[in-house]
């Protein structure tokens, strides 16, 4: 391996030892094709076992290892070492508390995931005889986009409307259930309302906008929130303009 | 094992200073300020309107000199950089689906600006501008 040295400031926390978090430095023989992760994966063999950190698939697919590296949120399996001078920052992902060195409690965004229903709710559930539920390509197009989401958190990391107001919904939620909204074969989107259109929901959004600038997958959360917001607008108006509420 | 996690404070009012994202977005939310002051303006020009030609004038009258022109152009810039900013976005609030396809956004925000045109010549026709 062509190795070169690089420097890293890896945040670490011990809740059974540490009062607050602390930056250790490593230094770690790394080759050219490599991510943050493959040096912390070479520190946890080599240097300090006792690293602590979430990763899985190293392909920017499941969506574990999103971390804070110079302060951006970023998969550390998608962020190569040679785009970055010096010492390298890695912490965990902000917004989130931390469990232990770079592992966040996800708890609340999976709290906030389950209130959105983020699955199908047909109308009526066909028997399984009659088949499956088709979908035109162009009825899939619709949403196709906001089903990419991994859920890796990077948006919650960058969104400071999360990190003043915790109640709020988030982006990657919010997302989830304007997918499911779109799509030709569910009848949910009354029951993901209740939650997606409250005071802790949408209207929560600024339109910062940095959801979609992180996010891996191109997902463009900040569309989905800002169509939400143009739909329960025209909800509002239906309900209080027209005759019998719009129903 | 005992479990402590531990929560890192969020700055109240310095987070838009962390990142050029963050002050892009508070350029573009302080524009109200200005947008309001002018709106505050406009109110006490119909104010004054109804209160008669003479009134009016006087109203002219005190909003002339080069400070207020500053001060005009100071509103403008941020008020264009309000409508710009927005006008950029618009495609992610309205995406037009074509078939399989989604029209590309630059025609979005090009309709915004055609339209924006269009409204500001109408106004300067009526006002006896152009």
């Amino acid at each position: 391996m062509n190795a070169r040295m690089v420097e890293l400031d890896v945040l670490r926390y011990d809740p059974e030892a540490d009062n607050e978090p602390h930056f250790q430095r490593y230094v770690v023989p790394c080759a050219e094709e490599w991510v943050v992760l493959d040096a912390l994966n070479a520190i946890k063999e080599s240097i300090d076992p006792t690293l602590n950190y979430r990763w899985s698939c190293h392909m920017a697919v499941c969506g574990s290892c999103g971390m804070m590296i110079n302060g951006e949120p970023k998969l550390s399996c998608h962020a190569f070492l040679r785009d970055y001078d010096g010492v390298i920052r890695v912490e965990p992902l902000a917004n989130f508390p931390i469990e232990r060195d770079l592992i966040t409690v996800a708890d609340d965004f999976i709290d906030k995931l389950k209130r959105v229903k983020p699955y199908l709710i047909p109308a009526r559930n066909e028997p399984v005889p009659e088949g499956e539920y088709k979908q035109t390509p162009a009825q899939l197009m619709k949403y196709r986009q906001f089903s990419m989401c991994i859920n890796c958190m990077l948006c919650y990391a960058a969104c400071p409307e999360y990190a003043l107001q915790p109640m709020f919904l988030g982006p990657a939620a919010i997302a989830l259930a304007h997918r499911y909204n779109l799509d030709s074969r569910d009848s949910g989107r009354d029951e993901r309302q209740e939650v997606v259109a409250s005071n802790a929901g949408v209207w929560e959004c600024s339109f910062v906008g940095a959801c979609s600038e992180v996010c891996p997958k191109a997902v463009d959360p900040a569309a989905a929130l800002q169509q939400v917001k143009v739909a329960s607008t025209i909800d509002w108006f239906k309900e209080h303009l027209l005759p019998g509420g719009g129903k | 094992m005992s479990r402590k996690p531990f929560v890192r404070e969020v700055s109240k009012t310095g987070w838009y200073f962390k990142h050029a994202r963050y002050m892009r977005y508070m350029s573009r939310e302080i524009t109200c300020i200005f947008i309001g002051a002018f709106a505050l303006l406009m109110l006490c020009a119909l104010g004054r309107l109804s209160e008669g030609q003479a009134a009016y004038d006087s109203f002219l009258a005190a909003i002339e000199g080069p400070w207020s022109a500053l001060g005009l152009l100071i509103v403008l810039i941020f008020a264009v950089h309000n409508t710009t900013s927005w006008f950029n976005v618009t495609p992610k609030a309205m995406p037009v689906q074509i078939g399989e396809e989604f029209l590309p956004g630059k025609y979005i925000v090009a309709a915004h600006y055609a339209v924006w045109i269009v409204v500001s010549l109408a106004v300067l026709f009526f006002a006896g501008a152009v």
